[in-house]
């Protein structure tokens, strides 16, 4: 191990912001040391309130996690933002643009801000946006807010991270709120009918409504739709009072504990898999998965068949 | 999990992070827009933060993102205060790493002063992008192999 890590990690323990955002990233790109630190500070995790806020683009949910966080900052809570967005599939580059509405926040001490592109991961968030948020909430923020990309439909990986996750949508959606329908509806804790001062709050609401009541509810919990103007600060302590409610009946419901069991195994098998990939790699070299490659390529075997033949190999079967 | 293993099995190659921050008291912040936009499609991460950063808040900014680069746009020449300032409070709070670049309106004879105070590069108003996405490669990559 480098030693740098293990130096960073007491630091940001310390309250050194700046060995925190190095840190931040040491586990954001898989840097070395990456995983000493995530086996560090596990033990120190699960205390944080995990806030996903998600929805369509431009629906106001940077807005409303900068009114979140004062919010949370006033009730005495350090708060940590961690917010998503997308990476340009072309150059790999990206325009992070959530911190623009929360300037607010840029100086308060007891704020931590961090803006992650997605780096080609679906799912609404970057591949490593969980384990970011370990690491601040071992660090002792006891708010998290985790803003996804605005995406709208496949905003599928905040249930992973959120204990309570808010899905922001605004008046006049209209067809929109068939896509919604769809499927991300079935993730949202909270309804957050943001830009209520624009015309057909109403009527949004009283579609949110009725769709809400189609489904089978997956549990007791029935998500409450609450009115916000991000922009003027209205409705937001209905919000966290809203949070704080699905919060408790998660906690006492065994909700909550049956989500980080579902994120724990999600999260273990996926560092298997790695393992298991990279152990079987390195058992067979490089030149034998380019050789099956290759042969998948020019159609001699199919894909399922090099597969069997290279584990059968790795393995000794 | 032997020491020194990534968490998962490819490392990322780490793009260039930069915040480009839009300075003083006019409002225009199209220029900065357009490089913010130009370094997106060079591969590079920017952090974009809108018009009226104060210094404060534009190395605050760059501090907790970890950055490998501010830019700063600046119109209203107020240049000879808000670039010492940045510079000031990047040695404060420890961003010795971190390379500060600028541009806008700034007369071609105050550029020797800013230098001085440490602002690595400044581009005239003509700068193409290009000039401006080499430039940060190149200084970003040597700054890189100088810390690894
Ligand atoms: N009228 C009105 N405008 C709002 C409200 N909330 C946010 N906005 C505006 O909506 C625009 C988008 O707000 P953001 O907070 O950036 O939205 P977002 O969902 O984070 O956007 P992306 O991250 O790009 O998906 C901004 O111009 C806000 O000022 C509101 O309650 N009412
Ligand atoms: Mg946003």
């Amino acid at each position: 191990m480098t030693g740098v890590a293990p130096d960073l990690l007491e630091r940001a323990r310390a309250g050194d912001k700046r060995a925190t955002a190095r840190l931040l990233s040491v586990v954001e790109n898989d840097e070395p040391g990456a995983a000493e630190v995530l086996r560090s500070v596990y033990p120190q995790t699960g205390r944080a309130r995990i806030v996903g806020v998600t929805g369509p683009p431009g629906g106001g949910k940077s807005t409303l996690v900068d009114r979140l966080a004062g919010a949370y900052r006033e009730r005495g809570e350090r708060v940590a933002v961690v917010a998503v967005d997308p990476s340009s599939p072309f150059s790999g580059g990206a325009l992070l643009g959530d911190r623009i509405r929360m300037r607010e926040r840029f100086l308060d001490e007891g704020v931590f801000i961090r803006s992650m592109a997605s780096r080609g991961h679906g799912g609404g968030l970057a591949r490593t946006t969980a384990r970011v948020v370990n690491v601040l909430d071992a660090l002792g923020y006891g708010v998290v807010l985790v803003e996804t990309i605005g995406v709208g439909q496949e905003e599928v990986d905040v249930v992973r991270v959120a204990d309570t996750v808010c899905l922001v949508t605004v008046p006049g959606l209209g067809d929109d709120i068939q896509a919604i329908k769809a499927g991300i509806l079935e993730i949202a804790d909270v309804l957050v009918l943001n830009k209520a001062d624009r015309p057909g709050a109403d009527e949004t609401a009283r579609d949110l409504a009725g769709t809400l009541t189609l489904g089978k509810p997956r549990t007791a919990w029935k998500p409450p739709i609450v009115r916000t103007v991000a922009t003027a600060g209205e409705g937001v302590a209905e919000l966290v009072e809203a949070i704080a409610r699905h919060f408790a009946w998660a906690a006492q419901s065994g909700e909550r504990d049956r989500r980080r069991r579902a994120a724990a195994r999600g999260e273990v098998e996926e560092l298997l898999r790695d393992a298991l990939v990279r152990r079987l790699r390195a058992l067979l070299g490089e030149e034998r998965v380019d050789a099956a490659v290759a042969r998948v390529a020019g159609r001699e075997i199919d894909p399922y068949a090099a597969v069997e033949e290279l584990v059968r190999g790795g393995t000794g079967e | 999990m032997s020491t020194g293993t990534p968490a998962t099995s490819e490392p990322v190659k780490r793009p260039i992070r930069v915040v480009v921050a839009k300075a003083g008291l006019d409002g225009h912040d199209r220029g900065a827009k357009v490089v913010a936009r130009a370094l997106r499609d060079a591969g590079m991460e920017v952090i974009y933060t809108g018009v009226h950063q104060t210094p404060e808040q534009v190395v605050e900014t760059a501090l907790q993102e970890d950055v490998d680069a501010i830019g700063v746009s600046l119109l209203s020449g107020a240049h000879n205060f808000i670039f010492p300032r940045i510079a000031e409070l990047m040695r404060e709070k420890g961003l010795d790493d971190v390379l500060l670049f600028g541009g806008g309106i700034i007369p071609e004879a105050d550029v020797p002063g800013l230098k001085q105070v440490g602002v690595d590069r400044v581009f005239p108003p003509g700068a193409s992008l290009d000039e401006i996405v080499r430039y940060l490669d190149e200084a970003v990559g040597k700054r890189r192999g100088a810390v690894a």
